[in-house]
């Protein structure tokens, strides 16, 4: 059976919640039901038959073809199935995702993977601010699943992270893994000033090194770690590249000491 | 007892007699094979029986880097034990003091199963608080601070509740040297097949035994029968010309891998033939009322 297509009609004039069309939620619905669904976040009501041409099909396979700075909250909530868009996002895309695969053939907004605890989400383009971070009244981050965004990040990516692995392919932004909890952060291009501020426990590898670290980290020297193999041959299969790069001697700087500091940055072993 | 030549050995007619065991395997990882087996072989000293050990451990077989989960050389490691209770103690210490303190060594399970052993979660207040847990997946990892590095151990290993302790063939022939070229060649087959392990030294036991004893609160003593200088005796089941009796025994960790060890081994010492190697071959049981699993020596020929 094919996928079950989100066709966009045209740019939509509102920002729309799209945490309703979601494999957990859709399987079993007829076309009308899911054309019925409400998407809109301003008082004007706006239903998914009028923002999308929709091609039934198999609801754990949903294709979005064409994208919208403003499709907030997709996949927010997934627990199985699997949803590619072709086109940007906003923000907030997988949030509080509990498994499935989310695949953004495009740029996403701030948020993507706020909080997630499972699955995995793939990000083509670039993403935001506080990739994979908590909103506002929340004390922990992304706990669980995986990340990969083959662009840059934005600030604070993978803050309060307390589980899970974020890779991104390009640039992040300063304060990457601040206050992270627990985790994993892979950064292959250059981080921005300052990462693991206030990180208490959790692993930071910084590829191509930061603009700036802070001096409440300590260097402990060049080392070939047993635990960078295994977490190789983990991410072999997301982005092979960054797996072969993790196989080599890396420098370790334990922080921040400024709190706990039993959190580590792996940095080239020739600081730069 | 009837017997079977076959290639000119006697083959008894009997059965060893096995029995139902708790088991689990790990795999140790070094900078060269070298160490990984410098690893193993400590861990699995003074683990012949269970009689006297605690456990009956050995190396399953050495691993290619590509075998292992960090790309380095390893040995894979059997441990068997009455109980599960004394399986995660011994586990526990084994590693502990033999494993963590070898140059270089790294841990893993070796033993998919959803019942699980503590092993690195054990194993990490060595860290002394400076020890960090990774997850990749659904594997978790604990990091232990050493001298020469970490100390990288899985969390849990995987508990096997069917393997099967004491199967057996008892070697028997006309010179200490012949007998012991047969015994050593069986061996060597029997390393060749997975999930098997021969735990006394260089595999081969000299001293089988029997239940019970003379002597109060002795629970295990020697298996007169087959002592070579008790011929004669009323009690012995050796022949004039038998000289010299050596037992293999083996632990598996299934029944099925148990039968082709055993397999393996009566093979290897039936083509070597009774020239150079064994002139019978027997097997240990207690008369089929102890132990479940029976393995018939005619079921096991070419």
């Amino acid at each position: 059976m094919s996928a079950l297509v989100f066709s966009l009609r045209d740019a939509p004039a509102q920002r729309l919640d799209l945490a309703p069309l979601t494999p957990d939620r859709l399987v079993g619905l007829s076309e009308s039901k899911i054309a019925a669904i409400e998407l809109q976040t301003t008082r004007e009501r706006l239903r998914a038959g009028d923002v999308f041409k929709i091609r039934i099909g198999d609801a754990t396979q949903i294709r979005f073809d064409g994208g919208s700075e403003r499709f907030d909250r997709i996949g927010a909530g997934m627990s199985q199935g699997e949803i590619s868009i072709d086109g940007d996002v906003g923000t907030q895309a997988g949030r509080l995702m509990q498994g499935g695969r989310l695949a953004i053939v495009g740029n996403a907004g701030p948020w993507a993977a706020s909080s997630m605890k499972g699955g995995t989400l793939v990000i083509s383009g670039h993403t935001g601010e506080r990739l994979a971070g908590p909103v506002a009244g929340e004390t922990v981050g992304m706990r669980g699943g995986v990340v990969i965004v083959r662009g840059n990040a934005g600030v604070r990516a993978g803050d309060r992270m307390r589980r899970g692995m974020i890779i991104v392919e390009g640039k992040a932004g300063s304060y990457a893994g601040s206050r992270m909890i627990a985790g994993t952060l892979i950064v292959r291009g250059r981080t921005g000033r300052l990462p693991g501020y206030l990180m208490s426990r959790g692993t930071i590898v910084t590829l191509d090194g930061s603009d700036a670290l802070s001096p409440t980290f300590v260097d402990s020297g060049v080392h070939e770690f047993v635990a960078n193999a295994l977490m190789a041959s983990y991410v072999q299969a997301y982005s092979p590249e960054v797996a072969a790069m993790l196989r080599q001697p890396w420098r370790r700087f334990l922080g921040d000491m400024a709190v706990i500091g039993k959190g580590e940055i792996f940095y080239p072993p020739v600081t730069n | 007892m009837s017997q079977l030549i076959v290639n000119g050995i006697r083959v008894d007619d009997t059965f060893a007699e096995a029995f139902g065991m708790r088991a689990t395997a790990i795999v140790i990882t070094a900078h060269n094979a070298a160490w990984a087996r410098q690893a193993a072989v400590t861990m699995t000293g003074f683990a012949t029986s269970v009689i006297g050990c605690g456990c009956e451990a050995g190396i399953d077989r050495m691993l290619n880097p590509d075998e292992t989960p960090d790309g380095r050389p390893g040995a894979r490691v059997l441990l068997f034990a009455i109980s599960t209770s004394e399986l995660q103690k011994q586990l526990q210490k084994r590693v502990g003091q033999c494993v963590l303190t070898s140059p270089g060594s790294a841990c893993y399970g070796g033993l998919e199963a959803e019942e699980r052993l503590k092993l690195g979660n054990a194993l990490r207040f060595f860290g002394d608080g400076w020890q960090v847990s990774k997850r990749f997946g659904d594997k978790r990892y604990w990091r232990v601070p050493v001298m020469d590095g970490e100390f990288v151990c899985a969390a849990t290993t995987g508990l096997s509740r069917t393997a099967v302790g004491g199967g057996n063939i008892i070697v028997m022939g006309a010179t200490a040297q012949t007998t012991l070229a047969a015994t050593e060649l069986a061996v060597e087959a029997i390393g060749t097949v997975p999930n098997v392990i021969t735990p006394f030294p260089g595999g081969i036991a000299r001293s089988g035994s029997k239940v019970g004893s003379r002597y109060k609160g002795v629970t295990a003593s020697t298996n007169d029968a087959y002592c070579t200088t008790l011929k004669g005796s009323g009690n012995s089941a050796l022949d004039a010309d038998i000289t010299s009796v050596l037992e293999i025994v083996i632990d598996g960790l299934t029944s099925d891998a148990v039968a082709a060890a055993m397999r393996a081994g009566v093979r290897a010492i039936l083509t070597l033939g009774p020239e150079r190697g064994a002139l019978r071959i027997g097997a240990g049981n207690y008369g089929g009322k102890l132990g479940p699993h029976h393995y018939h020596l005619k079921d096991l020929l070419p």
